[in-house]
């Protein structure tokens, strides 16, 4: 626990705020394609990816893909299906696209997510939610971008079996004097929640940051200080804080579960919604319901030093891999999202207008969109529309 | 930390379930009034109590209302504005009704929730959900049960600063009061012909904590191969809900998934206002409960929308196995909203409180 504690409280410094969007590097030479790391993933990824590759060329987008695939052992020096050699790709190349992975089922590895997680130190999951023209669901009005604290939380993975006193001690006095003392504990699990100063201001700050850049008027945080008075509260303190710096932006905070009812009511009560690990999760899935599902979904992860991993949060779909039949929308509008945080501004509105207008003229739509395009077909009407 | 383990594993015995439904109460003579305590609360509370005792009345249900009101002073003996009498009340009668209470601010006293919750072994929150015809929102099929842990996880207020800036939080899961959930879930969805039971958790996160949960889940439905089981992970669910309502039947949680999930479905039908609660406690204690606000803002104007209290007052009535004038009753409120004639302000109508309550008891 001490260690644990030490390493989080000692971790890397913050970088200012306005190296988070201006990362310095040299984007100015346009003959000079910048360099970003793909991971096509499992399953269906290697197909939607090649999507994102043909549109992102067919838009003339100066990008050189540097690609790496999930080995098949475990690299010992991350742990993982992700070698060494992965993780320093996005580090030196600070963006990245990224498609469904599957961890394999097993031991003595970390999750592949997790993995990623950790070693680039992704601390804000941004995930933009807006309603498709054209592909109706119950709602039609959706546009709001949750802002998810990534790193800490219910998410720290710290939990036990509670026992009373130091276990081995008990344990061997209970067996010698054939006592079942310890047995009455078991049955009792804890899990922790940790909320620090330092991740939550960070991931406030960026998402006053986001609302200031994106033009976005409201930032809303999501808590449940009224329970958790001390871990939410001091989510809502560093909120405050840097709500102050930003007169401008409105600033609300809501409580979860009247937060998840607004929402189902009327979600243009929302703009951008900051929050910590778990109420994240929910609420980003919730809205991903509103507008259709994971497979429409875009999704950018921010690390520390301008890192940003963009990624397609749907699952690998084993069941359709290979056939031609995956919808590459929300990997196409994740590498949107890539191209905006490197400020390629004009193109990234191309292409998110070509993907828009495809998916509303409705006659190229891949089967979970209700049509019967293959995934070539509709790329090659993205395409088209550019 | 230790004393508050021994508290929580030295407490009360669990009854057999088997009390949990059929109470071993006297029901039987049809002239003797059944005493059940009544909360009116504070705001609307009132008048929204006026309206069931009207409806009760209007459909002769024998029950004889044993008032109790929220004190203004702090009773010393139950630490808060909720008297030892009243809570008494509540234990004797085994079954009650509460409006809406807002607490006081202030310190040095506990929420009003929290005592009756804490006193009365509260542990599960039952919420039935359904959409109400003739009350149009974006969704026409939700008809589904969420059943919340009531007394644990991650409500267990156990938080300090580990260091400044560094706070923790600790939520705990504990075998009895997991298994006492579920034990009622699956009771529920039997005695209520429901066909399937859905477990919510992030087990795949919190593998000890959640995961505890699951297995008392997975221990009890064995015990119900009649009842079909899943485990859905709460963000997929909360998905799902938005997405297609009618996948879910009744769903089991541990005390957070179900106070965020409760509020989510309470919003696919059109809100708190519509909600009936009911809360289940150790020995058959039943207390029904409003859980929207007081609205002071419109207290004593007669604007208030008697609805979740009236539907609370059913299934109160359910509980005591008064199934007929229970099915009455909240026939009388369906189609009074359904006819759309008579509607309070809050479902877009223009009637008072007492015209609404007035066209339900015409109803009967």
């Amino acid at each position: 626990m001490a260690a644990f504690l030490a390493r989080r409280l000692l971790g890397t410094p913050t970088s200012s705020s306005s190296a988070l969007i201006s990362a310095s590097r040299a984007f100015s030479s346009s003959t000079t394609p910048i360099k970003a790391t793909l991971f096509p993933g499992d399953g269906i990824g290697p197909e939607i990816a090649e999507s994102v590759k043909q549109v992102f060329t067919a838009a003339d987008v100066a990008i050189d893909w540097d690609e790496h695939y999930v080995s098949t052992e475990v690299d010992p020096r991350t742990n993982s299906f992700l070698t060494r050699e992965s993780l320093q790709s996005v580090l030196d190349n600070k963006v990245g696209l990224k498609g469904p992975m599957a961890t394999p089922i097993g031991k003595g590895h970390r999750s592949l997510n997790l993995t990623l997680r950790k070693e680039l130190n992704l601390y804000a999951n941004v995930r933009p939610c807006y309603s498709l023209p054209g592909y109706k669901t119950r709602y039609d009005d959706v546009d709001l971008i949750t802002i998810r604290e990534n790193t800490e939380g219910e998410y720290s993975g710290l939990e036990h079996q509670v026992s009373l006193f130091f276990s081995s001690l008990v344990k061997n006095l209970a067996d010698y004097l054939s006592f079942d003392f310890v047995k009455v504990v078991k049955g009792v699990v804890e899990s922790i929640k940790i909320i620090t100063r330092k991740a939550s201001m960070r991931v406030a700050e960026y998402a006053f940051l986001y609302a200031k850049t994106h033009g976005r008027k409201k930032v809303s945080a999501i808590h449940k200080a009224n329970i958790m008075r001390k871990t939410d509260g001091l989510f809502l303190q560093c909120c405050d804080e840097v709500a102050e710096k930003y007169p401008e932006i409105e600033y609300e905070k809501v409580v979860i579960d009247n937060c998840c009812m607004m929402l189902v009511k009327n979600p243009t009560l929302f703009d951008v919604l900051v929050m910590p690990n778990l109420y994240g999760d929910i609420i980003s899935d919730l809205c991903a319901g509103l507008v259709g599902g994971l497979g429409l979904t875009p999704s950018c992860n921010i690390g520390e030093d301008g890192i940003a991993l963009a990624e397609a949060v749907h699952g690998s779909a084993p069941d359709i891999a290979g056939k031609n039949l995956a919808n590459p929308t929300a990997l196409l509008l994740s590498g949107v999202m890539m191209l905006r945080h490197l400020k390629l501004n004009k193109q990234a509105e191309q292409i998110h207008s070509a993907i828009i207008n495809t998916i509303a003229e409705g006659k190229y739509r891949t089967a979970d969109l209700g049509g019967t395009s293959t995934t070539t077909e509709f790329t090659k009407a993205i395409c088209d529309h550019l």
